[in-house]
């Protein structure tokens, strides 16, 4: 393939997301509500939209159809119940309900919502800092995607440090001039682009095969054992605890749980809600397929490539291949640029503001945020070089980081007996617990944690049980204090 | 409060929906259907009824009472207009 092609194809859709960012960024208004939440007028197509693109990062789009090639398509289960079922009953349970008692108090952050209720600048700033941390790596995450697709493109041309620095130039520039309208907007167009193109790479590649069943045919010659179902990594309890913890912590995602905020009108969110496992479905199935019937081919993924690419670069013309890559780059900056601004958010509004200068103007705000991205994101950049491990298992750290706020939160939300004390014991116990089962992992000097017990059960399951029930046990044992209201989260009927 | 009891039937279902997107009973089945394995299929049909069943839930105004907020009236003129909604912000 043509080094100028690729890269024009790549840099040609970058071009056309920052021009749908400008055009946003002159119709928006210069307020916090605007900047974050596009003043909660987003519709159904593009609520849905968004979501899904910024729940699409390079883990569903890279990791995912990784995993399916080593491990089988049993993947497709995985993703399928967390994501489509799962993760679509919480949007009501918490999703929803942050939407009602959002839009009536005004909040634009999770932590603001909880500092609120609870009278707690210390909860506020504590949910918001734990949120930063889980982020960070989670923002490595595309850049490390990005930089590995770059190279896999290129044949090395770009190298990956370069891959990774291209991204992290553009996403900075794009969350510093569009907010939120404009991150939606181009989610809107990522989200429909993927779709179609994994599509047509799933024709392309069954084709060449001579069709489903023969490509189906070829995989169990190759991979026996992928034809039945579980067995290998695949045992219940990976299975089970994949699942939950993951979906519970896509729900705590900043750029996620923000979501929930700025939904015009319940119908916006009602109707995105029923069309989700559809959607969902037909993102992964032909995605993570295709990294299953790769197993059957003769192709050869060399180590620490992405099979998605090479299996195309194989079955499909040479600027197809390239159009997939930049689908993966859509995916990886749309997830980046949500992450950023939502990160921002949390820093100026629940960290800046209360803790540091309570009278900052709107003004001094927008700046603090702009300045926080472009640190956050260069600081990710530079953690990215080091490449601490697979897009997966990255990945997956973030999730579980997240998960352990999910049920603090759900008491909030749905207990009014939930004290602050309870709060912030339920969040910081297991989040200090778990970051020393990461941190012994890349600290040399202690003894590396376990991450699963007992045949693929996640130690994070354990904690966020754990945060649970602390939330609830400290709640029992402690009085409500004074500056807590938990009328601020009844809902009213009207 | 606006809760119906017969609203309640919502959480056992909700419960068999996540329990069941992951083909249990399949387990170890290897047999091909159609050109994929047939635990694919049953993923692919249960998220169908999952997207069929999600919406129902939202028709049935049981979305609304389950969070102690007056439903929508159901629409009585058969004109498709149950995307009328209660919210009017």
């Amino acid at each position: 393939m043509t080094l100028g092609l690729s890269l024009g194809v790549v840099v040609g859709y970058l071009v056309v997301a920052l021009a749908l960012g400008l055009v946003a960024y002159r119709v928006s208004e210069a307020t916090a509500e605007d900047y974050y939440l596009a003043s909660r007028s987003i519709g159904t197509l593009v609520l849905l939209f968004t979501t899904f693109a910024t729940l699409l990062s390079a883990f569903t789009f890279f990791g995912g159809p990784n995993l399916a090639y080593a491990a089988g398509p049993e993947w497709l289960i995985v993703m399928g119940t967390l994501d489509g079922v799962l993760f679509a009953v919480l949007w009501y349970v918490i999703g929803y309900k942050q939407w009602l008692i959002g839009a009536r108090n005004g909040y634009v952050t999770l932590g603001e919502m909880l500092g609120d209720r609870f009278g707690s600048t210390g909860l506020r700033a504590l949910v918001a800092g734990v949120s930063l941390l889980w982020l960070f790596p989670y923002v490595m995450l595309q850049q490390m995607g990005a930089g590995e697709a770059l190279v896999g493109l290129t044949d090395g041309a770009v190298p990956y440090w370069g891959g990774a620095a291209l991204i992290t130039a553009f996403m900075i520039l794009y969350v510093a001039v569009a907010g939120l309208r404009g991150v939606a907007w181009t989610d809107t167009l990522q989200g429909l682009f993927m779709l179609s193109v994994v599509w047509v790479a799933a024709a392309w590649v069954v084709s060449s095969l001579g069709g489903v069943g023969a490509a189906t045919e070829g995989m169990l010659a190759a991979r026996p054992e992928f034809g039945s179902f579980g067995g290998g990594t695949y045992s219940p309890g990976f299975i089970i605890s994949t699942a939950i913890t993951i979906a519970f912590g896509v729900t705590m995602f900043p750029q996620i749980n923000q979501r929930f905020f700025v939904a015009k009108s319940a119908e916006t969110l009602k109707r995105s809600f029923a069309l989700w496992p559809v959607l969902v479905l037909l993102l992964f199935l032909p995605a993570f397929m295709l990294g299953a019937w790769a197993a059957g081919t003769p192709i050869e993924v060399p180590e620490g490539a992405n099979v998605l690419p090479v299996v195309l670069s194989e079955y499909a013309p040479a600027w197809f291949a390239a159009l997939v890559v930049a689908g993966a780059m859509a995916a990886m900056m749309s997830s980046s640029d949500s992450m950023l601004l939502s990160g921002s958010s949390y820093f100026t509004r629940d960290l800046y503001r209360p803790l540091v200068d309570a009278d900052a103007s709107e003004r001094r705000e927008a700046w603090i945020a702009r300045v926080g991205v472009a640190a956050f994101a260069t600081l990710a950049f530079v953690a990215s070089l080091f490449r601490p491990g697979t897009l997966i298992e990255v990945g997956d750290t973030a999730f579980s980081g997240f998960a352990l706020l999910a049920f603090p939160v759900i008491c909030a939300l749905y207990w009014s007996r939930t004290t602050r004390t309870g709060m912030i014991a339920g969040v910081a116990v297991p989040q200090v617990a778990y970051l020393a089962v990461v941190l012994s992992a890349v600290v040399g000097a202690v003894p590396t944690l376990p991450r699963t017990v007992l045949g693929g059960w996640d130690v994070a399951l354990g904690l966020m049980a754990l945060s649970g029930a602390l939330t609830v046990g400290v709640s029992l044992l402690t009085a409500p204090t004074e500056e807590g209201d938990a009328s601020r989260f009844a809902v009213v009927s009207d | 409060m606006t809760r119906l009891r017969s609203d309640l039937v919502w959480i056992p279902t909700f419960a068999v929906l996540v329990a069941f997107a992951v083909p249990w009973p399949l387990w170890g089945v290897d047999r091909v259907v159609a050109g994929l394995p047939v635990w694919i299929w049953w993923h692919v049909a249960w998220l169908g009824l999952c997207a069929a069943l999600f919406a129902l839930f939202v028709r049935s105004g049981a979305w609304e009472r389950g969070m102690g907020r007056a439903a929508t009236a159901p629409p009585v003129d058969g004109s498709g207009s149950a995307a009328r909604g209660g919210d009017e912000r």
